[in-house]
Formats: structure tokens, sequence, C-alpha cells
């Protein structure tokens, strides 16, 4: 793992979580969408925050698309998951939100998580298809 | 009734998003690094590249499906449910498909972490 690819990752954790933290905020403001009023959601765009928010969710699928070219989903996973700790940390931090224990147990366990499939290769090499099969007949090809 | 929607919708959610992330990566698996392309023929071809494998256009529409999904379960029931059980599911389900679509080798380390980081999304949620 170069430092390039840990910014990267960096990038698809940054990006979600602040992609979707703008597009919340811009959502509250627009009110609530029914079928009747679809329309809204198309002028919804015109919202600087929703505008703001879409742009960073560009940014996060071009990293998310990168990490996934040379690192296994069940690695660039865990790494998009740290978005929820960095939210609370936000709010903690910068709007002084209390974080109640369920939430700090949360973050506890996601971090974790992430730092278990961290110590690990990032790239697996893949498995054989079906290797259960392949010794099979290797076993029989070697009986007489 | 409305339970039995609301847990469709999560079970449609779980279902599109996870065949976007498998779609996804191997669309990008075969393009290869990404970086070293751009360094070597420049983003155009990237993008070319990119789009030109069958399976990403076909990722992205089932991502989409997925956030419809998402819209519509949220009419049905509570946003307290539905985002927490989606986004856990969708861990477990990606660590299951991976292994099954991708052949990646989800040993014992990732499953904890796959089990760890959906219940922690879980309880954030709550």
């Amino acid at each position: 793992m170069t430092f390039r690819k840990y910014l990267v990752l960096a990038g698809v954790t940054v990006f979600s979580a602040t992609g979707d933290s703008l597009l919340a905020r811009g959502m509250k403001g627009l009110g609530s969408v029914s079928l009747h009023n679809l329309s809204s959601l198309l002028l919804a765009i015109l919202n600087p925050w929703i505008l703001g928010g879409v742009l960073l969710l560009l940014a996060f699928f071009a990293s998310y698309m990168s990490a996934l070219s040379w690192a296994d989903l069940t690695y660039v996973l865990p790494a998009s998951s740290l978005g929820y700790v960095l939210v609370a940390l936000i709010a903690l931090l910068v709007f002084h939100e209390e974080i109640s224990v369920t939430r700090w147990l949360g973050i506890a366990m996601i971090s974790c998580g992430v730092g278990l499939v961290a110590a690990g290769p990032s790239l697996t090499p893949a498995r054989k298809r079906h290797p259960a099969s392949a010794q099979g007949t290797a076993s029989q090809e070697a009986q007489p | 009734m409305k339970d039995a929607y609301t847990w469709a919708g999560i079970g449609l959610i779980v279902i599109a998003s996870t065949t976007g992330d498998i779609l996804l990566s191997r669309a990008m698996k075969k393009v290869g690094h990404v970086g070293d392309l751009w360094r070597r023929q420049g983003l155009l071809c990237v993008i070319g590249r990119v789009l030109a494998t069958p399976t990403f256009l076909p990722g992205v529409l089932a991502m989409a499906v997925g956030f419809y999904s998402l819209l519509f379960a949220l009419s049905w029931g509570n946003l307290s449910l539905v985002a927490p059980a989606s986004a856990s599911l969708t861990f477990i389900g990606n660590a299951v498909a991976a292994r099954i679509f991708l052949h990646e080798h989800v040993g014992r380390r990732r499953w904890l972490a796959a089990l760890l980081v959906a219940g922690g999304v879980a309880l954030m949620a709550v």
C-alpha cells in the first residue's frame, strides 16, 4: 500500500460523509417530496447544498471506482463505513452535539472492523473456481 | 402489511446495492489499476475503458435501483429502521456475494470485520 492509495481510501470516506451530510441538509430545506410533485426533485439541483452534495458524491464515486481497480470489494467497503464515524465526530467537535453510549459503541465496532481489514492485504489472490472438484479429479487420476 | 412492505423494500435495497457493488467491482478489476492507466494513456482513455466494460453500466443501473428503493422504503417505514437495517445487511450481503461471484478470499479476518462493521452501523443509527 502506497501513500497515494491511502489518500484514495481517505477520499472514499471523506467525500461520502460530506456529500451525504450536504444532501441531507439540502433535502431538509426542500420539505417532503411525494409522487405528486416529483418535478420538485429536478429543481432541487438549484439548491446550493444539494448541488454541493451531488458534486461531492461524484468525487466519492470516482475515488470508489479507483479503489476498486486495485483492491478487493471486501477491503474497500469497510473503509467507506468510516464515514459514519467521521459524521459523528464532526457532530461532536463542530456542532457540539452529544454522542450517546450506544453510538460510541457503534464507533468502536466500526473502527475495530476497519482496523482488522486494513491490517491485512488489500488484494487477495482469487480463489480457484472449483478447488474441491479439481482435487477430486487429481486424486482419481493418481489412482491406477 | 406496512411492515411487510418496509422489509420488502429493505430486501430490494440490499439485493440491488449488492448487485451494483459486485458488477462495479468486476468492471474495475477488468480495467486494471486506474492510476497507472491514467499516467500512461491519459484520463480520456480511463473513462473510455471504464464505460466500455460490459458490467459498468448495469452496475450503475443496479445502484440507481438501490437508491430509489431506499426512497420508497423510507416512505413506508421509519428512517431509524430502514437506514441501519439496509446498510448493515448490505455489508453482510457483499461479503457473501464477493466470495461467491468475485472469488475473493473472505477469510476469518474479513468475516469478523464485516460483522463488526454491520453491527456498528446498526448501533450508530439507533
